[in-house]
């Protein structure tokens, strides 16, 4: 596989793979208002949390985690490029998660 | 190739079939998430821990941060439509797509600017208590950020009107890209962790 890009240039490796799958404009504007309407419930719940009683922490995070998730999969087209990006960005993301959770829970964190 | 090389721009070789700038940022982007994650965690390891105020729940204005993360979501829009615009050659939607994404973000820092002093009206310095160290550091740095891709983003555009950008310059406008996502999704976090989640004095 790499004899075939052997001398190739950055931009031409580029133009060969990276625009394809890419979303258009109307997808990318579809896109913003999902994310628009999960930062209105994210803060509706905020407003409303005394009501949702244990509720309240694992609908803000999963909130969080969809907006993350949208965004890096289509803003910065993790889901349509390489799969090697994907890999690259993953690591760091565990890695860190792992990481600060580990000195989270080893300093009792969650259960004060 | 030859005349890439002469104009100095980035022409490097690879081996993998994948640009290695490309690649690059994303490594950069991976070791941000520890950056962040360490400045995030001692926020949360410290949540709660002042033993005097002002504390988060006295002094946000969610309404108001609310509008700044609808501001920086916005300039995630106005990026990738000019990545759009930039992959299909139309030099003019590109240009006024990164100009009006550098200001969101001049809108969303001058918002960071505005409640920073006001929140320093109310008694909150960098010293006044560990709530008031975590969160200004934490945020100070997203902030930094920010506007570290803004000098991004009007650099790509000057470029632009010099006409020093490549042929195709989607590639160059993908990587800051890349990078103006990465401040946005950082974003997310801290509005859910630092702002969502109301602490008061100690035990509260």
């Amino acid at each position: 596989m790499s004899d075939i890009h052997a001398g190739s240039s950055d931009a031409e490796v580029h133009g060969q793979s990276a625009h394809a799958g890419h979303p258009g404009a109307r997808e990318y504007v579809r896109i913003f208002f999902i994310l628009a309407a999960i930062t209105s419930i994210e803060v509706a719940i905020y407003y409303v949390r005394e009501d949702m009683g244990g509720w309240f922490l694992p609908a803000l995070f999963s909130l969080m985690i969809a907006k993350f998730a949208i965004v890096v999969l289509w803003y910065m087209h993790l889901k349509f490029d390489d799969r090697r990006f994907s890999r690259f960005f993953v690591m760091g993301l565990a890695g860190a998660a792992t990481l600060y959770l580990v000195v989270l829970i080893s300093l009792r964190v969650f259960l004060d | 190739m030859a005349d890439a090389a002469l104009q100095g721009r980035d022409e490097h070789e690879t081996t993998t079939g994948l640009p290695h700038t490309k690649l690059a940022m994303w490594l950069f982007l991976s070791s941000e998430c520890l950056l962040f994650g360490a400045l995030i965690t001692t926020y949360v390891l410290y949540r709660g821990a002042s033993t005097k105020g002002p504390f988060p729940a006295d002094i946000f204005d969610i309404g108001y941060t609310s509008v700044s993360s609808f501001v920086l979501l916005a300039s995630s829009l106005t990026m990738v439509l000019s990545l759009g615009a930039a992959q299909k050659r139309d030099f003019m939607r590109m240009r006024l797509w990164l100009v009006t994404t550098a200001l969101l973000g001049m809108t969303f820092v001058g918002g960071q600017v505005y409640e920073f002093t006001a929140f320093y009206r109310e008694g909150l310095a960098i010293t006044t208590n560990l709530f008031g160290t975590t969160f200004f550091v934490l945020t100070g740095f997203h902030g930094v950020h920010v506007t570290v891709g803004i000098l991004m983003l009007l650099s790509l555009t000057g470029m632009s009107f010099a006409d020093r950008l490549p042929e195709d310059p989607a590639f160059p406008v993908e990587m800051v890209g890349l990078y103006w996502h990465f401040v946005d999704i950082v974003w997310i976090i801290i509005f859910t962790v630092v702002y969502l989640i109301p602490t008061g004095p100690v035990g509260k």
